[in-house]
This record gives structure tokens, sequence and C-alpha cells, in this order.
């Protein structure tokens, strides 16, 4: 009968210990929705939920107050709730032959600099492909080596090379070949040497990356069934290639179209990308809702492209 | 020998070269330019590196960007590799399609709509809260952040399916709870690729003038912000200057990494002889 | 322990009890509605092809997979709340997992050091374990210093060392080179015999299977289709994927003409079969008959009497193994039986040699034909 006094303490202990184990329990158990959340809500907060603000300045209208634009929703004196969508900005931009210009003229640049990047950047890939095992890396090294430094600093370079005093332009009269500089800085042309000499590593990385995992027995086989070495490369290695070239086309034409610096600096004023208007056109005319729907098309434009980067990505995540 | 490189191949892969290095060397060629003119050339001389150590706003610069770069890249880091473990360890959970489609999104988002998205945001922000009551070194980290953390999830993704799921199993199964699978086995496992996110991030941050442009406020110029405002009115000897050393840097920065990957390859051969001389 | 206690339930409790398990993969049944009782001290064997779930059941055991139905005890201890890593169970992965950034010494610590075992006692483990895998003297290299079977033994002693009630081998020797694989198999079995852990071996080699195992189970589509010791399998196989999967068998679908409690009788198109022992058959259904090509005899000269148990035909084709020869043999219907015969002579040697288009006779003892339910 005298253990009766200590059941109770001995319950209670029990009971601590139970509730401790419980608390770990949960911890445990929501410690992988502590691991989903923190990246989730910092994405949704910072990256999504801006790109609705965006959505709903583009639909309001321009007013001389900060922010310039009217309010979206509105509540009454009455409480009934006043929802004001204009879509006057998104008609504005669709007609005036300025804007719908520039769209044009950004998606061609985009598509010809992709097309070059993917001309010479397919055979650098292969080459690398190719080599020996001690050039391979030192090679891919040496593609990826410009990425590291500054982008900013490498389109500065081709300043330097392509101004009227520039010098190829020294070179070429130094040389007798021209009596006066040839006009490249500020030019179309410009803008396509920039983008493609920034952009060649997003075009060569991905297909190098694809053409590494092709079996080079595939060549042999070609060859031994009889195929020489060009038949073996457009019926064999191309078609296998083509989840690289889609993938380094995407990464070089989706930012090459909202493409800011690059036209800024090469193109001077004389080359109208959508980046550089939709920069403009926040930073001096404070026109926020053009500003805005000017960025929502841009982003309409490049949703199929970017839905079928992810596509490929996920695919290849899932391959591995 | 029907592998190797045809002339084509060697003689695209030598233009390319060519192509990517020429205009860097001219750009540090003609920072030991004495003249004020870029491409006239005045003979040799470190003028303008005096000049660009004598100014103080290319200093501070330099110190906001590094300050950005560091905290971002550690965040970025931390961020995208929870991220990262979400996506690949965590099955299917809800939202899981849209958590991988924000994750993808930033690697080719334009930047302007990018910059745009997130200075309204803040704009907004202050309205309703108050905060941030001015721009500058927070609203470039958190938008730093934001994309950087993309490339972190990609790279240390990459690594974690090629790891596969067995040692973390085989820890669990001898007893280790998922903290400490967490600090035993899959950091250390994801150390290299932890270490080259980070170093990714740093440089993206240091790299990027779009969204900082956006998101900054008076008086905060970053060091590319700095660049910026200064050759878009024309070539400048200083900037060259200023290139040279950060490709000097550079230069330095990936002259180390690739020492200790040559160990580490070393490393791993001289392993593998002791494996097949073990038995 | 006795030698058998899967045959002795009245002093025996089972150390693990599967009742009713059931996993699904989305739309696939990995595991379907299994019960299963292993014994302490058994070294039981899953056996079947890929994606036959014999993985996904081991994974189940050992805490990585949960099911969607049905339970799993282990010393009478439900474990469908319990995680990996509080269970009694310790695994070996096929890859071995050994971790790579810790010594061989660590990665065997590493369990022990969970468990807050004092540090000297961890030692003294690391160390006696290592001597009975017999890789004392590589504690301190990496698991990439080591060679495919001493990373075998360092992952089966970290396993070991911390005295499971019940060890889980995913295909323990997959990875090693076949004379290594032979080698090990009775290393392992001695090993087993030496701590008296039970080990549920998971394989698709079913030589191995036999080799190791006290019990084994032949796994299909999710579920069992015979459980018991090698030779219980191999000689008494219930069904026609059992015995064709275990060795080989030429199978006969045949109606049962007579069914005696000593004897019974088949009718097949390989003639009368007589079986000398009891079956729970019923007269007149359909069955099949199997019966292993080393079971028959092959001869050249005519049986003395007719009779059942035996037949003729005439030879296809020879295969020339070795140590043994495999005949084709083309009965009058037209069906092929396989037959093995060892090469007692040189088949250089002049004699009774079997060449092709030969007529032999086929002769098998009563004991020999196997009844397939289904």
């Amino acid at each position: 009968m005298t253990d009766i006094p200590n059941a109770p303490a001995q319950s209670d202990a029990s009971r601590d210990l139970s509730f401790f184990k419980s608390l770990t329990k949960s911890l445990q158990n929501n410690w992988r929705k502590i691991v989903i959340l923190i990246p989730f809500v910092w994405l949704l907060l910072f990256f999504l939920f801006p790109f609705f603000i965006v959505a709903k300045i583009s639909v309001a209208e321009l007013a001389i107050a900060s922010p310039p634009f009217t309010k979206l929703i509105e509540w009454t004196d009455t409480g009934i709730m006043n929802i004001r969508i204009v879509f006057d900005n998104f008609i504005y931009i669709l007609t005036d032959s300025l804007y719908f210009d520039t769209y044009v003229n950004s998606l061609r640049i985009s598509v010809l600099s992709t097309l070059l990047c993917l001309l010479f950047g397919y055979p650098i890939a292969y080459g690398i492909v190719r080599s020996g095992p001690v050039m391979k890396p030192l090679l891919l090294f040496a593609v990826i080596l410009p990425f590291w430094t500054s982008f900013l600093l490498r389109v500065y370079a081709w300043m330097g090379l392509l101004a009227d005093q520039g010098t190829i332009n020294n070179l070429l009269i130094s040389l007798g070949i021209i009596d006066e500089p040839i006009r490249m800085l500020y030019t179309e042309f410009a803008v396509f040497v920039g983008i493609v000499y920034t952009y060649m590593p997003f075009m060569i990385l991905p297909l190098y990356a694809n053409m590494e995992k092709l079996d080079t027995s595939l060549n042999e086989a070609a060859a031994d069934l009889g195929s020489r070495p060009t038949n073996t490369f457009f019926k064999v290695t191309l078609p296998l290639t083509i989840p690289g070239i889609v993938a380094g086309s995407l990464l070089v034409f989706i930012p090459a179209t909202g493409e800011y610096v690059i036209p800024d600096l090469l193109g001077g004023g004389n080359v109208q990308m959508i980046g550089r208007v939709l920069f403009n056109e926040f930073s001096r005319n404070t026109d926020w809702p053009v500003a805005a729907a000017v960025a929502i098309v841009l982003l309409f434009l490049l949703v199929v492209p970017i839905l079928v980067f992810q596509y490929y990505q996920g695919k290849e995540a899932e391959e591995r | 020998m029907y592998h190797k490189r045809s002339r084509f191949l060697t003689i695209m892969l030598c233009l390319g070269l060519a192509f990517f290095y020429i205009p860097l060397l001219l750009l540090v060629i003609y920072s030991f330019n004495h003249s004020k003119l870029v491409p006239v050339w005045g003979g040799w001389s470190l003028r303008w590196y005096k000049v660009l150590f004598e100014s103080p706003d290319v200093w501070n610069a330099v110190a906001l960007s590094l300050r950005i770069a560091f905290v971002n890249a550690t965040f970025a880091t931390m961020l995208g590799t929870l991220a990262a473990l979400a996506m690949v360890r965590f099955g299917r959970f809800k939202g899981r399609t849209l958590f991988g489609g924000m994750l993808v999104a930033p690697l080719v988002m334009p930047e302007v709509i990018t910059g745009l998205s997130l200075l309204v945001f803040f704009i907004s922000l202050q309205e309703v809260i108050g905060w941030p009551a001015e721009r500058g070194f927070t609203t470039i980290t958190i938008a730093h952040i934001t994309f950087s953390m993309a490339f972190v999830a990609v790279t240390v993704q990459a690594r974690l399916t090629g790891m596969g799921q067995d040692l973390e199993e085989a820890a669990a199964d001898l007893g280790a709870k998922p903290f400490k699978v967490l600090t035993a086995i899959t950091i250390p496992r994801l150390a290299p690729a932890l270490v080259s996110s980070w170093l990714l991030a740093f440089t993206l941050s240091l790299d990027d003038l779009v969204i900082a442009s956006f998101v900054t406020g008076p008086g905060a110029n970053t060091l590319p912000i700095l660049i910026f405002s200064r050759i878009r009115l024309g070539l400048r000897p200083d900037i060259n200057a200023l290139a040279t050393i950060i490709i000097l840097v550079v230069a330095l920065c990936v002259a180390i990494v690739a020492l200790i990957m040559y160990r580490q390859h070393k490393r791993d051969l001289l392993d593998q002889q002791l494996a097949e001389r073990a038995e | 322990m006795t030698d058998a206690p899967w045959l002795d339930h009245e002093n025996n409790t089972p150390l693990v009890q599967i009742r009713g398990l059931t996993k699904k993969f989305g739309e696939v049944t990995a595991v379907d509605n299994i019960d299963l009782d292993i014994y302490q001290g058994e070294l039981f064997c899953l056996l079947g092809g890929s994606g036959c779930g014999k993985s996904t059941l081991l994974r189940m055991l050992a805490g990585f997979e949960f099911p969607n139905s049905g339970t799993i005890s282990i010393g009478g201890q439900d474990m469908s709340n319990v995680s990996a890593y509080e269970r009694p169970t310790n695994m070996m992965f096929q890859s071995y997992a050994l971790f790579p950034h810790m010594t061989v010494a660590k990665n065997i610590a590493f369990g022990l050091q969970q468990d807050r075992v004092p540090k000297g006692e961890i030692e003294d483990r690391v160390d006696e374990i290592l001597k009975l895998v017999e890789l004392q003297d590589y504690k301190k290299r990496k698991p990439q210093q080591l060679s495919g079977g001493q990373r075998q033994r360092v992952a089966l002693a970290r396993a070991l060392v911390k005295k499971p009630r019940l060890l889980l081998l995913d295909e323990p020797l997959a990875a090693l080179d076949k004379k290594l694989r032979k080698h090990t198999q009775f290393e392992l079995a001695n090993i087993q015999e030496q701590v008296g852990v039970t080990f549920i071996v998971v394989t698709h080699d079913q030589e191995e299977a036999m080799t190791l195992a006290s019990r084994m189970a032949v796994m299909d589509a999710g579920r069992f289709m015979q459980i018991g010791t090698p030779t219980e399998i191999y000689e008494f196989p219930q069904t026609r994927f059992v015995a064709d999967f275990i060795g080989s068998a030429n199978i006969f679908e045949g109606r049962v003409t007579e069914d005696s409690t000593d004897h019974v009788r088949v009718e097949t198109d390989l003639g009368e079969i007589y079986i000398d022992h009891g079956q729970s058959v019923t007269q007149g259904s359909q069955i099949w008959v199997g019966l292993r090509p080393e079971k028959i005899r092959v001869s050249k000269s005519p049986p003395k009497k007719p009779g059942p148990n035996q037949t003729s035909g005439e030879v296809e084709e020879i295969g020339y193994l070795g140590e043994t020869s495999i005949y084709k043999i083309k009965l009058k219907s037209g069906k092929i039986v396989d037959v093995t015969a060892p090469n007692q002579s040189r088949p250089t040697m002049k004699g009774q040699k079997i060449t092709w288009e030969d007529t032999v006779y086929l002769q098998w003892e009563p004991s020999s034909a196997m009844l397939l339910h289904s």
C-alpha cells in the first residue's frame, strides 16, 4: 500500500514524457513543411505577387499622384466595392505603331541572334565534345570563363572595338583597306554582335551537355553500316541533339527579347527593342500603367517559350 | 580514328575562342594606354589606375556591391537548397507544380520584367506597411536573392538527383533522425554543389545591372550601375582599368578553383589505384 | 531454436508477422495483400524477377515505404507508426550506400553513435565486427579506396554492428563478379550462423536463394507464389510459374484418371503418368504435370516392359554443356521434351552414343512427376 502515493506522480511524469515526445514528433513531421514553406513563401511574395501588382497597374489609369495610377479597388462610402478595369493601355500599345513595331523588332532581332548563336555555337560545342580527355575540360572552361567576368564589361569591350575611332576601324584604315571609318557602333549590327557574344555560352553549354551524353558507338554503328560522316551527322547526331538545341535556343531567345543593356549601349537610340522602351518608359515618362501593360504584353509573348523551357527542364530532371 | 575532330570543327573552335577572348584582351591592353581617347594609342601608362584608385565613388560602389553579393549568395544558397530539397526529396505535395514553375521561371525571365515588378511591389508595400522606407541595399538584396535562388536550386537539384537517396536511407536505417541525416549526410555530400552555387549567386549579384537599377534608390549605386552611367556616354579609359582589375580577380578565383579541382581529381585517381590494389 | 521453427507453431512465435500488406504506387500495385511469418534465426530469401514487389516489401520492412493497408509487426510490436530510424532493423543496400566522406571505421560507428553508445564501447564493437569480416587493416580507408568485395563486407559490418533483430539485405551479392559471388554466398551464410541474426535477403538469382535460404518465397506481381524450403520449392512446386521459375521443367496438360490415398494417375499427351504418393486432387479434374529434365532417363534401348512413366521420341537437338548435355526430344505428338544427362564418358568414345535423329526412349521414377495446380 505504500506505493500508492507514488502512482499519480509517476503517471504525471509519463504524461510529460509523452507530451515532449508528441512535441518532437510534430516538429519532426512539420520540418518537411517548414523546408517547403520558407522558399515557397519567399517566391510567392517576391516573385509571383509582384506580377499581380503589375497586372493590376496595367489595367489602371494614369493619375497625378504617387504612385501615378488610379486605384483598382475602391470602397465607396456605402461599402460597395468598386472595381475599375480599363484596357485602354493595352489598346494603346497594340494600336500605336511605335510599340507594335518595337515588339516586332525585338522578336526579329532575338530570333536572328538565336540562329546566329546556334550556327556558331553548335560546331564549337561539337568540337569540344570531340576533343581529347585533356583538352575537353580546358576548352569547356574557356567557354565558361567569360561568363564569370562582368556582362557589362563584355559589352563595353565591343564598344571599343566597333566605335568609329575604334580598334577595328583603326586597323582597317591603317591597313589601307578603307579610307573612312565604317559606322558599326550604334547600329543593328552591333546589337547582333553584342547578343551573340554575351549569350553564346548559354547556347554552347546545353548543347555540350546533350552531345556529351550521346553514345559514340552510335556513330560507329552508322559508319559500320556504310554511312559517311556528313550523312551520319544529319541522320544521327543532329536529330539526337534536338533537346540541346531547344534548351540552348530558349536560353538565348527569351532573355534576348527583353534585353536592355545591349540595345542601349551598342544600339544607341537607333535600335528599338522592347526592354529598352520599357525601361525608359518607366524611368522617364513615369506613365506606369502603360509601362506595366508593355511588360504584361512582353510576358505574354514569352509565356509559350518559357513554358516549353520549363517542360524540358522538368523532363530532364526526371530522366536523371 | 573515326572520333578525331575534323578540321572544320578545329577551325570553328579556334575562331570561337578568338571571338571570346580578343575583345577582353584589347580591353586589358587599352587600360595601360596613356591617351585619354581609348582607341588612340598614346604609350604605356598606369595613369588610369591612379585615377581609378583616387575616385571614392568607385570604391563605395565596390563596397556596396560586395556587401549585397555576399548577403545575397548566403541567403540564396540557403533558400535555393531548401527549395531543391523540397523538389527532389519530398515527393508530391500541394502546389508542387506552382512551386517548380516559380523556381525555374526566374532563370529565363527578362530582367526588365523582374525589375519592374519588384519595384512596383516595393512601392506598394511601402504605401501599405511603410516598409521599405527607402530603396537601396535591402531592396536590391531581396531582388537578387529572388532570382539567384533559382540558379542555386537548379544546381543543387541536379546534384541531389545524381546522388540518389541510398545514403540518406542508410543513415535513417542506422538510426539517424531526419535532421541528423540532413547535417551528417546530405549537407556534406552537397558541399561541392553548395560552394559552386554560392559562387554563382555571388557572381550573378555582382553582375546585375537592370534589376538593381529598378529597385535601387537615390545614392545607392552598385558597381554595375556606376559603370553603366559612365560608359553610356562613351569609352572611358578608367573603366578599362577597372575592367582589367575585375578580369584579374576573376582569373585568380578561377585559378584557385581549378587548382582545387585538380587536387580532387588526383585524389580520386589515387583512391582508385588503392582500390584496385586492395584485394 | 529448432531446425524448422515454422513447423512448430506451438512453441515459436514469429519474429516478423506480416498481415494483409498492400502497397500501391499510383495505379500499380507493387505488393498485393501479403501474409508472412518469419521466425528468429531464419535466413529468409525473397526471390522474384524485377518489378515483382520484393524490394518494395523489403523497403516497407525497413520503414522507407509505408503500406496502403495491412500491418507489419517485428518482435510483437506494430511498426505502422515507427520510422525507419526507430526500427530494430538494419539494411544492407544493393549499392552498399557507404558514406563516401567517412572512413570505414566511421561508417561502421555511425549507427552506434545514433544510439548514443559510449565511445569506448563503440570502438570495441567496431573492432570486433571488423575482425568478423576480416577488414581490421582497412579501418582508416575511405570506401572509394576499397575493392568491391571489401565494400560489400563493410556494408554488412555496418548493418550488423547495431545487433539488429532483423537484417534486411537487398541483392547483397549482385554487384560482385561471378566467382567472388559464389565464395561470398557461403561466407554470408556462415556469418549469419555465427551472429544468429534473422536475415531477409532479396534476390533475383535463384541459385543464390537456393544456397542461402532456410526458407524462401517466390514472388510474382506482388504476391507470393509459394513459400517453403529450397528443397520443397524445387521438388514440390505447386504452380507452373514456380516450376518454371526455379530450375526448368517440362510441363504437360493432363486429366486425373485415378486419385487414391497413396498414388495418383494422370493421363497426358506424354502417356500415362503414375505418381507414387497421394496428392489432394479430384478425379477427372484438369491439371498440369511437370517433369524436371534431369529426372528423365534417356536411352537408345526400349524399356523391358510396357507401362506408365515412359515414352519415346526423336532427338531433335543436342546441346553440349560440358558436365551435362541437354537433349531436345520430339515426341510423336510433336511436343518437345528437354532432358539433361551427365556426360559420364567422353563424347568421342564409341559406344551407345546418342546423336541427332536417333529414336530414344524416356523413362522416369514414379516419384518424379510434379502435380501443378495452376
